[in-house]
């Protein structure tokens, strides 16, 4: 049958108005259903026409699922809270400069005023070859196809290849892992809650998802502790354009310093795998040294142990080094004010916190 | 330079920057464009705001093969769904047929050519057949209900791997175009070519190979150049192919009245489109009334329209009823027309001093899926004009490829020209221990400079005139290069800064085209317009020649355009920056027509000679004061006196298509056109020296451009707005091949897996300086009356080249052997201490 792309196909548009009321509807379609929250991945799916849902559930009408919370242990965002609006609140920017950093450069203005924290951390992966609907292990068939001798695998992983080689796109994620955020999920019979690293998998896992959520359940809300709040933080992305670019790869580390040595730290890259990485073997071994340049050549080069790289993407390795040894480091922060000061219209790394 | 007395030389090099305007009232002078508010208001309609009564929405099926055949289509099951009208497949569309071009020569058939639908696809995304339904949901469900059996055939995506021998050809008859032979007629003429293992030894180094190249010219003494060089560079480098995405897809709207199509769409020009809709549908001109008001960009792909406009012009007829044709982003990617890739290694020669002594230059041009192109042979003719080689050899072989269809892009091989040859320049600067500028400066073109091949007569091609030395002095001036030069910072931290300069040309022109003006009973001037609406302002802006002529208000002039029906003369397409120095020549002429028809009125209506009055403020008055007209009164008259004046007679040496015009229109008011004679003795170029800084960061491989600056030699400045924001535009879309914009190619499979913006990567405005800079000297073009070229294309070379140059100042000269340069290139690089891998090797 002929293929076309480009032209949405029907679906039953349904708009609970609470979560109670999304749950039992994911409930009573099951399979059959579509979430979708702020639909910037979701409408290219489904305007692609390779998902074709039967019903559509639309969380934008939930209000419970939106807005910045203080309580007494940190902060709890609603999974609908729009990217821009963590970018500019408050108490994040207070307390998370980290985070409000990594949303701001998730793709452009207007993505980041209509996508959403729980779109964001819950979106698949943007591999060119299963975006176009080929038929490869992700999307349930036999093969990779961008792990070939000439597949075209320039942003893909270097780590946790298990048949895919697709990463996760997220921004977000890495920072929240390092902010030790902990997910909360809900269905029409339970709720529970996972840790940020948890709710991320990988295809050993399931190759079709990027994340823990079943069928029927909904992630609600993400609480960040206040765990590493003051702490000082580091998030660089890397990425072909100044805007409207999904990372080749992204760093964030929350590290708290006493006389210059590392005292605690929390790092994740992310790009670099199907799973964002918390690089638990670095922090374990920077814990205690001096935040100077030789640990940070120390971490990069542990960082990128095991790294496998494809064809075209042996760049990845250096760059994870670079990346990594500048999440304890710093990068030239004298350079990125001066180009800051120079041209406001392009957004440069710099510490957050 | 030869051929220039000292005198003239002298009188060149003494012009110096005048300011905008100067001695003009309205050339020179900013304004806002007829059209300006309807487009900042969204009132313009582009071809996809047109509704008709009862119209029918199509969409397109596209072969997921990059080659095959089709064997067998099943509709059934589509045709039976509510609300589907219609198919339309490759057997309702007319094939192959000679015509008669605008000379009266006839053009033979090209069975190679391309057909708006096809059974035997020879790229991924090839239009195959095209549904026509109540509204595009149900279009696409139908489409998914068709069956299509397909064979698939073989293929290939790099010309390179086409010539290896036993490799595939992208068709079944062959992989390289090569030129008629002589008695031959026609075009291009397919063959199949292969390269021997041996021609591909440099391979492995990563060298271009140089087998047999079926096109060839030269002149000088090559090897006498190469012996006298201080300094021989052999440099190997690819270029990006690019697609145009114009933001305004190629979508069209169609609906037949009276046996006579009206077809709406953009283009690049409303004029000469006509002739095209009807040679695709095999019609009579006259049955054709095209409308297109505003198009959303061209840049080269829609010089008349774009051929897959036949799709609902035919379902339209088929089904008797109004059909829309709104074609998506992807479908743009596939049929929206792309840059040709250029793979080229090129030897050049240097004495001490800078100069250039000798090019040697092979180039191996990607054809794509349909027909060759020129590229590969602008390539050789616009280094040839930019550095001004004292020898040189150009050879070239276009090969087919089953990859999107090529057509011109904004210059057109002079864009690869100058990303080929400004890092050779840049790097033998270095070796040579000379300045960038100064480097340039001394291969820099002047004055009535040679260009291209020796003709049959051994003479080469002169340009009209070029002020490219002042450019880059002025340019290097505002840009404080010797102050940026001396003070660029050694590495700060994980930063490194780089400069680069590049010189930019191309063509700036044509000429013998009609101007047509009508002064209406009322005393309005409306002038006719058959320029496409591309958005430079082109299309509004060359009037003001004429309307300097006459010496009227601005606000008096009302300008028609954008409709076959309403009378346009005959008018260039805007392609290869011709319209600018094109049409103000019309004007002008025009201009000086009907000054000259009003003064005859004058004269005949209140005595004397036509010599006794002068024209100006919408009066024709005589001089030194006493009885004069209005403007009105002296239309009112022409129309009592009929004839030439009212356009019952028409200005001989127009256009027939201008004749049909005036003639339409007669008795409406006086009525005037002209053709331009204007005499030149030389090729229209336009020129710019353009300077940028960038500062990259070696950890990361990103960078970014710090600063920009276009310095423009385009003649008189018409309007500055208009131009700086081509200056800049064009800048960016050459830039745009430095920083990202890319294909991505599976070549086991032979399709593209890049086709979305944040997959292919057109830059964004934050990808280039907030203050990017242009200039221009404003020395009038001493061989066109109003002074002006176009100024379309000549940046994007320099846009491209100056960055690439930047980027190699600032990181070595062995990071890049192609464009674009993105952080994978550089790290890998700089990982390995030597250019990157597989530099031979496209689309990744």
């Amino acid at each position: 049958m002929a293929v076309i792309r480009d032209v949405m196909p029907a679906f039953d548009l349904l708009q609970p108005g609470s979560v109670a009321e999304a749950a039992k509807l994911l409930d009573q379609y099951r399979e059959d259903a579509w979430v979708m929250a702020g639909g910037m991945d979701s409408l290219d799916w489904l305007k692609d026409r390779i998902k074709k849902p039967k019903v559509l559930v639309d969380l934008s009408g939930i209000d419970e699922l939106k807005g910045i919370r203080q309580t007494s242990k940190g902060l709890e965002i609603g999974s609908m809270t729009t990217l821009t609006e963590i970018a500019e609140h408050p108490l994040v920017r207070k307390d998370f400069g980290l985070l409000a950093e990594a949303v701001s450069l998730v793709a452009s203005p207007q993505i980041r005023n209509q996508a959403t924290i729980g779109g964001n951390v819950s979106q698949d992966a943007r591999c060119w070859y299963y975006r176009a609907g080929w038929p490869c292990y992700r999307a349930g068939g036999n093969i990779c196809y961008a792990d070939t001798p000439v597949g075209r695998n320039r942003e893909h992983a270097i780590f946790g290849a298990e048949r895919c080689v697709a990463v996760n796109p997220s921004d977000s994620a890495p920072a929240l892992i390092v902010l030790d955020a902990e997910f909360i999920i809900r269905s029409s019979t339970d709720h529970r809650g996972v840790t940020a690293e948890d709710y991320f998998i990988g295809p050993k896992t399931d190759i079709t998802r990027m994340h823990s959520l079943r069928p029927g359940e909904l992630l609600t809300a993400i609480r960040i502790p206040y765990t590493w709040a003051g702490t000082k933080f580091y998030f660089e992305k890397v990425r072909d354009r100044n805007v409207w670019d999904f990372p080749l790869m992204n760093v964030a580390s929350a590290m708290e310093l006493t006389g210059g040595n590392i005292q605690r730290i929390r790092l994740a890259v992310n790009a670099v795998a199907a799973r964002p990485m918390r690089l638990g073997n670095v922090e374990a071994a920077v814990r205690g040294k001096p935040a100077n340049a030789a640990t940070g050549e120390m971490a990069g080069k542990m960082a990128v142990q095991g790294a496998i790289p494809l064809q075209f993407n042996a760049y990845k390795i250096p760059l994870m080094r670079n990346l990594v040894k500048r999440a304890i480091v710093g990068a030239s922060p004298r350079q990125a004010e001066n180009a800051l000061a120079r041209d406001p219209g392009v957004q440069e790394a710099a510490w957050t916190s | 330079m030869a051929g220039m007395s000292a005198i003239e030389l002298q009188k060149a090099e003494s012009e110096t920057p005048r300011p905008f305007g100067a001695g003009y009232k309205l050339i020179g002078k900013d304004y806002s464009t007829n059209d300006l508010v309807a487009k900042v208001t969204g009132k313009a309609k582009y071809a996809e705001d047109f509704r008709a009564e009862g119209m029918l929405f199509c969409r397109l099926v596209l072969s997921p093969m990059p080659h095959a055949r089709v064997k067998r289509i099943n509709a059934e099951k589509a045709l039976a769904m509510p609300g589907v009208r219609g198919i339309l497949t490759p057997a309702d569309v007319p094939g192959h047929a000679d015509y008669v071009n605008d000379n009266g020569t006839t053009i033979k058939a090209n069975r190679w050519g391309e057909l708006a639908l096809t059974d035997e696809p020879m790229y991924q995304g090839e239009p195959i057949l095209a549904v026509a339904a109540v509204d595009e949901l149900t279009a696409a469900n139908a489409i998914e209900q068709i069956e299509i059996e397909m064979e698939p055939l073989p293929f290939t995506t790099d010309p390179l791997e086409s010539l290896r021998p036993g490799s595939s050809n992208a068709r079944l008859d062959g992989n390289v175009w090569i030129p008629p032979q002589p008695g031959q007629h026609g075009g291009p003429q397919l063959t199949v070519l292969k390269w021997t293992e041996e021609d591909f030894a440099p391979y492995k180094e990563g060298r271009l190979p140089m087998g047999h190249a079926p096109e060839e010219w030269s002149y000088g003494d090559i090897d006498a150049g190469f012996k006298n060089a201080a300094l021989v560079l052999d440099e190997t480098f690819l270029t990006p192919d690019v697609s145009h995405q114009c933001l305004e897809p190629r979508t069209t709207m169609a609906h037949w009245q009276n046996g006579k199509l009206y077809l709406y769409t953009g283009t690049q020009s409303t004029f000469q489109t006509v002739p095209a809709i009807a040679r695709w549908m095999q019609m009579d001109e006259d049955k054709v009334v095209f409308i297109s008001e505003y198009t959303g960009g061209g840049f080269g792909s829609k010089i008349t329209g774009a051929l897959t406009l036949v799709v609902p012009a035919l379902l339209s007829k088929k089904l008797n009823a109004p059909v829309m044709m709104r074609i998506s982003r992807e479908e743009e990617q596939f049929i929206g027309r792309a840059r040709p890739g250029i793979r080229a290694r090129v030897k050049t020669g240097f004495a001490k001093d800078g100069r250039i002594t000798a090019v040697d230059m092979f180039l191996v041009s990607d054809a794509g899926s349909y027909g060759s192109n020129g590229d590969g042979g602008a390539c050789g003719s616009i280094t040839s004009l930019l550095y001004q080689p004292p020898a040189m050899r150009w050879r070239n072989i276009t090969v087919a490829t089953n990859t999107p269809p090529r057509s011109a892009q904004s210059a057109p091989g002079g864009m690869q020209a100058i990303a080929i040859m400004e890092p050779i320049l840049a790097k033998a600067a270095r070796k040579l221990g000379i300045d960038q500028v100064a480097l340039r400066r001394v291969n820099s073109p002047e004055g009535k400079a040679e260009y291209g091949p020796p003709n049959h007569e051994g003479k080469r091609a002169r340009v009209t005139s070029c002020y490219l030395k002042q450019a880059l002095d002025y340019g290097a001036k505002q840009f404080n290069w010797q102050e940026r030069v001396a003070n660029k910072p050694k590495q700060i931290g994980t930063k490194v800064r780089g400069l680069g300069v590049a010189l930019s040309t191309y063509h700036g022109g044509s000429t013998g085209f009609d101007g047509l003006i009508v002064i209406t009973p009322e005393g309005r001037v409306r002038i006719h317009s058959g320029i496409g609406n591309l958005g430079t302002e082109a299309l509004i802006d060359v009037h003001r020649a004429a309307a300097e002529v006459l010496d009227i208000p601005w606000d008096s002039v009302d300008i028609v355009w954008g409709d076959t029906s309403k009378h346009l003369p005959y008018t260039c397409h805007s392609g290869g920056s011709q319209t600018v120095h094109a049409m103000t020549r019309a004007a002008h002429a025009v201009g000086l027509e009907c000054r000259q028809r009003l003064q005859e009125v004058a004269a005949k209506s209140l005595g004397g000679q036509p010599g006794d009055y002068e024209v100006a403020n919408l009066r024709v008055s005589r001089k030194g004061g006493g009885a004069g007209m209005s403007f009105a009164q002296a239309a009112q008259h022409a129309i009592k006196l009929g004839g030439i004046y009212d356009g019952h007679d028409v200005n001989p040496d127009v256009n027939k298509a201008t004749k049909q015009a005036v003639t339409a229109m007669a008795g409406q008011g006086l009525i005037a056109s002209a053709r331009d004679k204007f005499p030149h003795n030389g090729d229209s170029f336009s020129y710019l020296a353009c300077f940028a800084e960038v500062e990259a960061d070696v950890e990361t491989g990103v960078y970014r451009i710090v600063d920009y600056l276009a310095y423009a030699d385009v003649g008189t400045v018409v309007h500055p707005a208009a131009l700086g924001g081509q200056v800049l535009g064009r800048s960016t879309l050459g830039i745009a091949h430095a920083i990202g914009q890319k294909w991505v190619i599976d070549p086991q499979y032979g399709v593209m897996v890049a086709m979305r913006f944040y997959q292919n990567k057109p830059p964004t405005i934050l990808d280039v300086p907030v203050n990017m800079k242009w200039n221009a000297l404003n020395i009038p073009d001493p061989e066109t009356p109003v002074g002006a070229r176009g100024c379309g294309e000549p940046p994007v070379g320099g846009g491209c080249a100056s960055i690439l140059n930047a980027l190699a100042d600032a990181l070595g000269d062995n990071i890049f052997q192609r464009a674009p340069v993105n952080c994978d290139t550089i790290l890998t690089s700089y990982e390995a201490g030597r250019p990157m891998q597989e530099p031979l090797v496209a689309h990744i």
